[in-house]
Formats: structure tokens, sequence, C-alpha cells
């Protein structure tokens, strides 16, 4: 809502600059984005911070001129000179301004026109210059074609009052000459964010109520006028509402004989200002009473609906639209129209959607010389809905949507079709036709100074929280220790009950200034103190990640399908997966919920490649699988996932470690990771799975329940993501599985006093045994004493034998209690050989 | 044979005067403490002495062994210093060369700042509390005492999901704020404890989604983190005291804050908290908009229907809630100026956390 502090002044006194007051008004809840001075000085000293912009007009420079004469250019077709006094002398003026040429040669002007006079010297807007930001530039002297310029009658732009300079300003007729022109007109704009809540002040009126109530002043109430020479309207329209639920009030008005014509300058200025275009007298009336007060009005030629209605007199129906039913609207739209949408019609058929927008054939032309003038109440639901299914925001609809009491409606017209009397000379029917079925309940609330101590902790007595309510012109009697408070009939926010206390609540706590609520601290005890092991545990994997050099990401959760198929070969058969659907996606590449984090794993990679030699990186987040038999038909299931690829190490000058990480930096990784958890009873079995490579994908189980799968990505998966020759292992790990089996509360073994014996042992295999399966048994072979065992070679060559490797492993035997004799550990070796003979064919190497 | 023992000590002393290196230092040792000099030549002959000579030319020969060997221990140590001094003068590095690094990753800044929050707020009592991102427009919306059809939904567009069935006016969506969270907690509280529920105090971090285009300032997912406290007596003052701390903890002990009104459904009072802006101090910067402040986060008095939804009575039981966007916040205390960074996963921004 952009409020033109000359309007607001109209309403209210404003005893503080205007940056102070825009500061209250934000504080209060009317947020000020910013300040755009069109005239007024602006302070030297910025006050209160809020956004300011605009232009101040000098004093001494620019004046109110009148133009005299209007003469030829002796040397140029497109420019004129004017002969123009500024109150002090008359000047020679030249301008190409084609709003002067009707007046080229007219002799002495009467009346003269009024002008805004910028001096020799002046400071304007240069308005040639199309960069975003204002330019200024001086007035200096110059000849033009011949003549001698040094001073301007200027437009809109230069100005800064408009985007507007097809001509120069024609000031109303009233304008002092040689005034300073930011005296008689000068302005400032407060533009102000309006929330749903404070609907009430999607108007001038109902930003000064709020300013009267936080500055302390009194609102200047609004005085009609009510001049009325036209025959009665009774009996020449109609209404008939068929459900008072959507349509609680309709009342309609008739003014005659109206001349359509340009409204007064001020008018214009004032609607640019709040940024509405004016039209003509007519419908600048409409906006500029919807602006005034807030309820937005509609303009139907009464000729026209008495020309539909055969002669008679029209009778208006609201009613729901008709399946099938269409209307083509005032931007020559034809729309076919929801059973939700509410229509004005006459018997003929509909004539506007209702609160939204008006239909062609009956709106104010050119022609129009008698206007029928409609201020109504919809429910803003249906207004809402309307917006929406049509696409079809307006001024109207965005006050009807966030409720416009009814009592205003009447108010509208009579105010309305006091500005078109006056801009227009039209004669006002008298009396208005008013159909009022469903008045609303302003509500009455009672509350306390309990209930203020109890929300707010401030402690106020009836007497002082009346008179913060009274502020706002709440009707407050007083009984006791007990305030019954009375809503006024300008808005729809309060509710009742308790609602309606809270409500209440908020208004005192404004007007008493939330700044004026002293901080304290939460005096009730602690909750209880349950944590989050779930995510406790998410960040200590998270760190353990980070700490071994992984970085963490974050990617979009919301993808689509065909991203998601570029994790598979492009010769695999492509699963038909079923997503969770965006009904409404932003982008065609945004539709579906993510099924698979390993995609969005690689499209990191794939976007990193170039600018790093080493990746590693992991992600905690979720993906999302459709099942119906949820209540809420979808399993969101955690995921940990990780990749690595590029060098081991980063190439310094000391050129160290340059090879290509592998699946067995990745499992190291893994096993680390387990290990920090103290998860135990891992085992990794090769498995195949569509993107990873066939010979180098890894099962993870967990006591022989899935974890994850892990290996190399597939070569014809690395193409579809654009990566190079080194390896890329990714690993997928279940979070629900791993964070059940996180033992934070594991034991701690005692350090033996004994010294361990310590011995390797390489045996002969075959190729195709798993290293691990050797591994496990020399462990359950070895039994108790033996504590470590860790694979430190693999060897296979000619002396082995085809299809032989040998795997060297050294050995910690430990006793808690006593020190090994050589003779024991023997035992226990010997064992484990014939354990390892019997069951994988070993042949014991060296020992 | 005394004096032989001191003819010894005095020659062996004296050639030890010469020796200045550590070679002729051991050629002194073989000459005069080796196995064939004339001192262990002594001991070795100390069997064939009287049993009267014998204790007292062997008291004088260690004395005169432990003498040389003091003395030449001595001369070590000195020649030992000597060479390392010799050493060091060749041992110059270029301190300038770059260190060794050891590869190590980070966590997103996001996590970070998320952490930073539940730790600050963490040792005011509150807990953390998580639910789901696929919600329904009841939690979502009419449970927070946005009814079908409220124009507050304008200030956050939805993103629905398609759903086999007809859900009528409750469709499937991604939640747009972690609020519906409010609802669970308060219910699986108020049902765990139907009398006199104790107090509530958590907040409720997470991915959060909203249909909007996708610029420097705008996104479609963000993580939010709410929070919420439930208890008799909590008030508004209660409410500033709070967030004013938090403000302090996360931006500064200067950090100055404002409430203004403001209006969300399910809070009432509600407000807005700024904080002056700490780049400009409140005169107005490219990064406050020339406003002086910044906005952290919206706030209030937990509406009276919403307490009601989640099992509470509003006219004994009072609490505040509030949310802020986690990405605003870094990039607040960062001076970061596109929100597009944090999902991109550049490794250029990532690494410079």
């Amino acid at each position: 809502m952009k409020v033109p502090i000359s309007w607001l002044k109209e309403y209210v006194e404003i005893n503080l600059p205007i940056e102070e007051l825009a500061y209250k008004l934000t504080l209060a809840g009317l947020e000020v984005e910013e300040i755009r001075y069109v005239g007024l000085p602006m302070l030297e000293e910025k006050q209160q911070a809020t956004k300011i912009s605009g232009f101040s007009w000098n004093p001494e420079e620019i004046v109110i001129g009148e133009i005299r004469e209007v003469m030829p250019h002796p040397n140029a077709d497109r420019l004129v000179l004017c002969r123009l006094d500024d109150g002090e002398q008359e000047h020679t003026v030249l301008t190409g301004a084609p709003n002067l040429f009707p007046y080229l040669e007219k002799g002495e002007l009467d009346p003269p026109l009024k002008v805004a006079y910028a001096r020799e010297g002046a400071t304007i807007i240069d308005a040639y210059n199309e960069t975003k930001d204002i330019m200024l530039t001086t007035l200096k002297r110059k000849k033009i074609r011949g003549v001698d310029s040094y001073s301007m009658a200027c437009s809109e732009r230069e100005l800064g009052i408009s985007e507007e300079h097809e001509g120069i300003i024609l000031l109303d007729q009233d304008a002092p000459t040689g005034q300073a022109l930011a005296e008689y007109m000068g302005d400032a704009v407060l533009d102000i964010a309006i929330t749903p809540n404070i609907a009430r002040a999607a108007s001038i009126l109902g930003v000064a109520r709020e300013v009267a109530a936080i500055t302390d002043e009194k609102l200047i109430p609004l005085t009609l006028e009510t001049v009325t020479e036209g025959d009665p309207i009774k009996g020449r329209v109609s209404i008939e509402i068929k459900e008072p639920e959507l349509n609680p009030r309709f009342v309609l008005g008739l003014i005659e004989d109206v001349e359509k014509k340009p409204s007064p300058y001020w008018v214009q200025r004032r609607l640019k200002l709040a940024g509405i275009r004016p039209i003509d007298c007519v419908v600048d009336a409409t906006n500029y009473t919807m602006l005034e007060i807030g309820e937005p009005l509609h303009a139907f030629d009464y000729d026209v609906l008495l020309e539909r209605a055969g002669g008679k007199p029209p009778s208006i129906i609201t009613r729901r639209a008709k399946s099938g039913e269409t209307l083509t609207t005032l931007d020559d739209i034809e729309r076919k129209l929801h059973d939700f949408t509410v229509l004005v019609t006459d018997q003929s058929g509909p004539l506007s959607l209702a609160g939204v927008m008006g239909g062609a054939d009956s709106e104010v032309g050119e022609k129009t010389r008698n206007v029928l003038l409609e201020g109504a109440s919809w429910n803003y639901v249906n207004i809402r809905r309307t917006v929406s299914a049509q696409g079809l925001p307006s001024e109207a609809a965005y006050r009807f949507e966030r409720g416009v009491h009814p009592a205003i409606a009447s108010l509208g017209v009579q105010r309305c079709l006091e500005w078109m009397r006056k801009w227009t000379g039209g004669k006002v029917a008298q009396g208005l036709v008013d159909e009022y079925p469903l008045p609303p309940v302003d509500p009455k609330v009672k509350i306390t100074p309990g209930d203020i101590q109890r929300w707010l902790g401030i402690s106020l007595s009836a007497v002082e929280i009346g008179e913060l309510l009274k502020k706002l012109d709440f009707e407050v009697i007083i009984k006791k220790d007990e305030l019954v408070v009375n809503t006024p009939p300008h808005r729809l926010d309060i509710g009742q009950g308790m609602v309606g206390k809270a409500d209440l609540v908020e208004e005192i706590a404004r007007v008493y200034g939330y700044d004026q609520i002293p901080e304290t601290n939460l005096a009730d005890g602690l909750p209880l103190q349950v944590g989050n092991r779930a995510l406790e545990m998410e960040d200590k994997i998270r760190d353990k990640l980070a700490g071994i050099g992984l970085q963490e990401i974050v990617t979009y959760r919301i993808t689509s399908p065909e991203a998601e198929l570029r994790v598979f070969p492009p010769d695999h058969n492509l699963p038909d997966q079923d997503y969770l659907e965006i009904t409404n996606p932003i982008s065609s590449d945004k539709t579906v919920m993510r099924r698979s984090l390993l995609a969005s794993l690689l499209e990191v990679v794939e976007k990193n490649r170039r600018s790093r030699e080493r990746i590693a990186l992991f992600e905690i987040g979720l993906e999302f699988f459709p099942n119906g038999e949820n209540k809420i038909p979808v399993d969101e299931k955690l995921k940990l996932a990780i990749a690595l690829t590029g060098v081991r190490t980063h190439h310094s000058w000391q050129c160290a470690d340059q090879d290509l990480m592998d699946f067995y930096d990745l499992k190291g990784l893994i096993e680390e990771l387990l290990a920090d958890l103290h998860i135990e009873n891992v085992s990794y079995t090769t498995d195949t799975a569509p993107s990873y490579h066939p010979g180098k994908c890894a099962r993870i189980e967990m006591d022989g329940k899935l974890l994850g799968f892990m290996g190399e990505i597939h070569p014809k998966v690395k193409e579809n993501y654009k990566l190079a020759e080194a390896p890329l292992t990714v690993a997928i790990l279940d979070m629900e599985t791993l964070l059940n089996k996180v033992d934070d509360l594991f034991n701690v073994e005692s350090i033996p006093d004994q010294p361990p014996v310590l011995e390797d042992l390489a045996l002969v295999v075959d190729d195709d045994v798993p290293a691990q399966t050797v591994q496990s048994l020399i462990l359950l072979a070895g039994g108790e004493t033996l504590t470590e065992v860790s694979l430190f070679d693999v060897y296979r060559g000619e002396q082995l034998g085809e299809g032989k490797k040998s795997l060297a492993y050294s050995l910690v035997y430990q006793h808690p209690k006593k020190t090994l004799t050589d003779k024991e550990v023997a035992a226990i070796r010997e064992s484990i050989v014939k354990r390892l003979e019997k069951e994988l064919g070993a042949q014991l190497r060296s020992w | 044979m005394e004096g032989k023992l001191e003819l010894i000590r005095r020659e062996a002393l004296s050639a030890l005067e010469l020796v200045d290196d550590e070679k002729s230092l051991e050629n002194w040792q073989v000459k005069y403490l080796g196995r064939s000099s004339e001192l262990m030549e002594i001991f070795k002959a100390l069997g064939t002495l009287s049993k009267e000579e014998k204790p007292v030319v062997g008291r004088t020969a260690n004395l005169v062994k432990v003498a040389l060997e003091t003395a030449s221990g001595e001369k070590e140590i000195l020649f030992n210093q000597r060479r390392i001094n010799q050493d060091l003068e060749g041992e110059k590095i270029d301190v300038t060369l770059p260190g060794r690094r050891t590869i190590s990753g980070s966590i997103h800044p996001t996590t970070q700042t998320l952490r930073e929050i539940y730790r600050v707020f963490g040792d005011m009592g509150f807990q953390i509390y998580r639910s789901r991102e696929v919600e329904t427009d009841e939690y979502n919306f009419q449970l927070l005492n946005f009814p079908p059809h409220h124009p507050a939904r304008d200030m956050q567009d939805t993103f629905f999901i398609t759903s086999d069935k007809d859900r009528g006016d409750n469709p499937l969506l991604l939640r747009t704020h972690t609020s519906p969270g409010q609802i669970h907690a308060m219910l699986e509280h108020t049902r765990k404890y139907p009398e006199d529920p104790p107090p509530i105090r958590i907040i409720l971090p997470g991915m959060c989604y909203r249909y909007e285009q996708i610029t420097a300032r705008s996104e479609i997912q963000f993580n939010q983190v709410e929070g919420l406290a439930v208890g008799k007596g909590i008030t508004f003052g209660d409410l500033k005291g709070t967030l004013s701390n938090f403000a302090r903890r996360m931006f500064g002990q200067e950090a100055r804050t404002r409430f203004r009104a403001s209006h969300f459904p399910f809070t009432e009072p509600s407000a807005e908290m700024d904080i002056g802006c700490f780049l400009c101090g409140g005169d107005g910067c490219s990064v406050c908009k020339g406003a002086g402040w910044l906005e952290i986060l919206g706030c209030g008095m937990v509406h009276p229907t919403v307490l009601e939804n989640g099992g509470f009575d509003p006219e004994v039981y009072s609490g505040f809630a509030f949310g802020m966007g986690s990405e605003r916040i870094t990039m607040t205390r960062h001076h970061i100026e596109d929100i597009r960074y944090f999902w991109a996963n550049d490794l250029r921004f990532l690494d410079q956390f």
C-alpha cells in the first residue's frame, strides 16, 4: 500500500518527522519498506533507518509558474516558446511538450496555464537518463536553435512524480503563482507492507487510524457532503441476493449526466503516487475512493443495463456461476466460470465477476452518461478461489480476499458519488438501493488485566487497557476488573472468546509498544531432558567423515525421474520407478521427490569434476518412496552416501602419493567409520547392482542385516556423468539400520600387564577364496588368546602356481593374565593352520 | 707401581689436552683406556701382586681409570656439542615453502549453523524434535490456524503432492515450515501426560519447501529452525528475553534487537525480530538494503486455537513460538550474497567453511 503523506494528513495530524513515523508504523506491524520523497525536503541526518529514495524540490528553484502565451519557435517546428511568469518576473521558456501545442498562437491565455517551473540553476531529474537510479542534472544557460534557454517547465519524470515525460505538468487553476512547488504539492510516499490481519489498513483512512493510535493523535473524521440533485434511485433498479453467505451486502447509487474528462491534477497525482494509473474522472473516482476508505467500487453503464432489461428498471441478481457459464471480462478475455465464482448478473446474464473484475458489456466507456455504482461485500474464500482460478489479481480483489467490512459499502458508494459529482458535474440520484441481508456480528470480547499479565508479562490497570483500546476505536465498558470490548464496525480480524482475547492482547501490545515490554527469562522449570539420540549419532558420523577428509554436501530433494535414470547404464533395462510426484512443479527438472541419494551425489561429482583432482563427498539425506500402506503414503528413508574419486593426496611440491583412490580407499573409510561407532559383525560380500562395476561391488551386512552397497561405479554410468578414467567409488548406507546398531555405551578393555607375542603367518589359498573368509577363520581358530589379525600382504606369482594367492597376516597373541610361552603359541598356530587346511585347503607358506 | 700409575695419568691427561677431534679422541681412548693399554695391563697384572700391594695398587689404578674416563667423557661432550653446532649450520630450510597438509573435509555451512543454533537453545534447555517432510494440509496449515483459503497461505506458496485418492481439503504437500512438528510434538506430549502436562521447550529443525522461483534471494528448499515453549506463565517478555539472548550468542554480545508487530496465523501477538545491521551499525548499507536492520526471525505467543489443537488448555497454558531460516542466518553471518550457493555444492564455496 503506497500512502502519500499529503493524503494521510487529511485524516490525521502528523507532528513528527516522516522517518520517525515510518519507524513507529513499522514497529506497530505496518512495515514501511520504503519512503519515497516526491518533493518534500529530506532530513539531512538519517534518523531511524528505513530505505529512503526519491528527490526533494528546492523551494527557491522550483516554483509554480504561469504560462501566459505560447509562441512558435523561430527556427524549429517541434519547439515552442512560452511567456512565463514565475511570480517575480517574466521569462521566455522553450519547450517541446506536445500538450502545449493546442495553445500555440492563441494569444494571451485566459486563464493562464499553471506549470511546475524550474529556474536557472535548478536541480531536477535527468529525464533522458534511462538508468534505474535517479540521475540529477542542473539547468544551465545554453542556446537551442538560436534561442536562449536557461530554465524549463517540468514533466512528472523530471520531478520524480511518475515516469510520464510525454508532456509537462499542467497544474490545477488554484495553484498560486510564485509559490514554492514543494510547499504546494511536495509529498513523500510510505510504501507499507500490509499483512493479512491488518487488511483494514489497505486504505488511507485505515492507515490514518493506525497512525492516530500509535502517535496519540485524533483521527480527523471523514465528512460526507451529500448533494443529491437527481431523481430518487428508488424504483429504478432492484437487487436480489441469492446467497447472503456469499454476498452479505449490496449497495447501489446512481449519478446521471456525467461528463467523462480527465480528473483534476491533484487527483491524478495522488493516484499515480499510490500506484494507480488515472483514466478519466469516473474511473478515477472509484479508484480514489477505494484507496481513500478501502471499499472497492464498480461502475456500470446504467443505460446498457436499461437496454438489456428492455427499457424496464434493471434487476441486479447476485448468485453463483452455473456450470458452463462464461463472461467476457473488461480485459476482453472470455472466461469459463466455476461454481464457486460469485457473479453480479441481470435478467439476461452475467455482468461481472463479483469483487474481481467487471464484464466488457456493461463497463463504463466513452459514451457513458449515467453511472450505476456498486459497493458490496463478498465472502473472501470465493474471491480468493476465483482470483487464483482465473489468474486475475486486482486491487478490488486484493481487498475483498482479505475481508472488507460490509458496513463501509454504503459509505463507499456515497463518497464516490460525491467525487463523481465534483469532478464530472453529474447529478446524484437521491438515496441508495441497499440490500443488507447479513450484517456481521461485531465481536464483544471480555478481557482482564490478569490476561495481559499472563500473556505479555506487564501489569496494566483496567483503565489503562481501556485507554489503549479506545485509541483504535474499540468501545470499552469497564466492569470492576473486567473490560467488555466492542469491536468497531470497520474491522473483521477480531475473533470471539479466547481467540478474541488473544486478538485484543495483540492490539494492546501494539499500541502499548512492543519495544516497551521488558525482556525476561523463562522462569518455567526445565522441560523433560530427552535429547535426540538419532541426531546426535548423525552428527557424530558427520564429524568422523569430515575428520577423515570428506566434505559434507546438501542437495536438492526435488528432482526428475530422468535425472535419476542416469545412475543406470544406458543399456540396462531401465526400471519403471514409482515416484512421489509434485502436483505443481516449478520446472521440468524438479517434478518428483528423489528416490536416489546416489543420483544427487553423482551430480555433485559431475559439477566439481573439473575444479578438483580429488573429490571426497558425503551426504546424509532423505530418499522418498511411495507407500500406499502408510497413513501418509510415503516412506522417508534417511541414507548416508559417500563418493570418492581422484588422487589419494593432493599434488604438492614434495610430490606425495599421486595414486588414484579405489575400492579399498572407500572400504577403509567405511571400516574406520564403523569401528568408530563400535559396530561389529560387519560383512562384505561380492554382489552386483546395476550402477556398480560388476566385479567391484560389495554388499555390506551387519549381523546379517543389509546395511547397504558399496563399490566402483559402472564405467557406463560414469560416462553418463562425463567422468574421466579415475575410479569413482560410492557407498550408500541405510542410516536407520546403522543408528540402531551404534553402541555408545561400549566397554573398554583393561590394558594387559603381560607383553604380547607377535608373529607373521603367510598362507596360500585358491585365488577365489575371499580374504574375509580366511581372516574370520584365523580368528575363530585362534580363540581368545589371538587378539589381533591384520592382513599385510597379498601376493600372486608363478612359484605359487596358477589360481593361487598368498595372504600374509600379522598376528598378536595376548593372554590377559600371563606371558605366553613359545610352546603355547605354537599350539595355537598349529590349530589355526590345521583348521584352514581342512576348511579352505590352505597351505602354510611361512611363519 | 704407583709411580707408574701416576706417570700414566699425567701422560694421558697431557696427551688428552692435545686431542681436538673425535678421531684422535678415539685413538687416545684406545691408547690409554683400551684393552692393551698400559693401565689395563696393570689391572691384568694385579693378580700377580702380593696381598698387601694388591688393594693399594688396585685402588690407585681405579682412581686413575676414573680420572681418565671423566676427562675423556668431558671431551666427548665437548666434541658432540661442536659437531651438533656444525651440523646445525648446514641444516637451514626455507620456512616459506608450503606445509604438508593433511586432507580434511568439512561440514556443510548449513549444518554448522544448525549446530550453533542447537547449542545456544540447548543451553537454555530446549530439546530437538524432528518430524516428517511430506505432510498433510491439516498439519501444515489447518491445525496451525490457517483454514482453507486463508489469505495468510499466500505467504507460503506450497508444493502439493499428487495423491491417488481424492483427499478433499486435506491434500498431501511438502511442509512449508517445520511448524507441523509443533502439533505432532504437543499432541504426543499431551497424550502421554493428559493430566497437567509438564512444560514443553523444543526446537524443530529441518528441510522445508516453498513454491518459489529460484533466485539469489529465494530457494525452493531451505532449513528452518522453529522453537516452541509451552508452560504455565510464559509471557511475551520471556519470548523477547529468550530471543534477544539467542541473538547475542549468535551475532555477538553487542547485537541489538527490535521486535515489531507482524502476522502469523499460529501466533498472537506475532512479531518479527530484527537485529541492528552489524556491518553499518544501523546507518544503512548494501547488506541491510539501507534499512539498518536485518530480519532474523518471526515469532509470537502461541495462538489459543493452536494450543487447543495441541491438547493444551489455553486458559491455563501459554507459550511462544519462533521460526528462522538457517541459510539466511548463515548468509547474514558470512555476508553470502547468493542463496543458491547452498545446494549447488560447488567445492569452491564449501571449502571456505
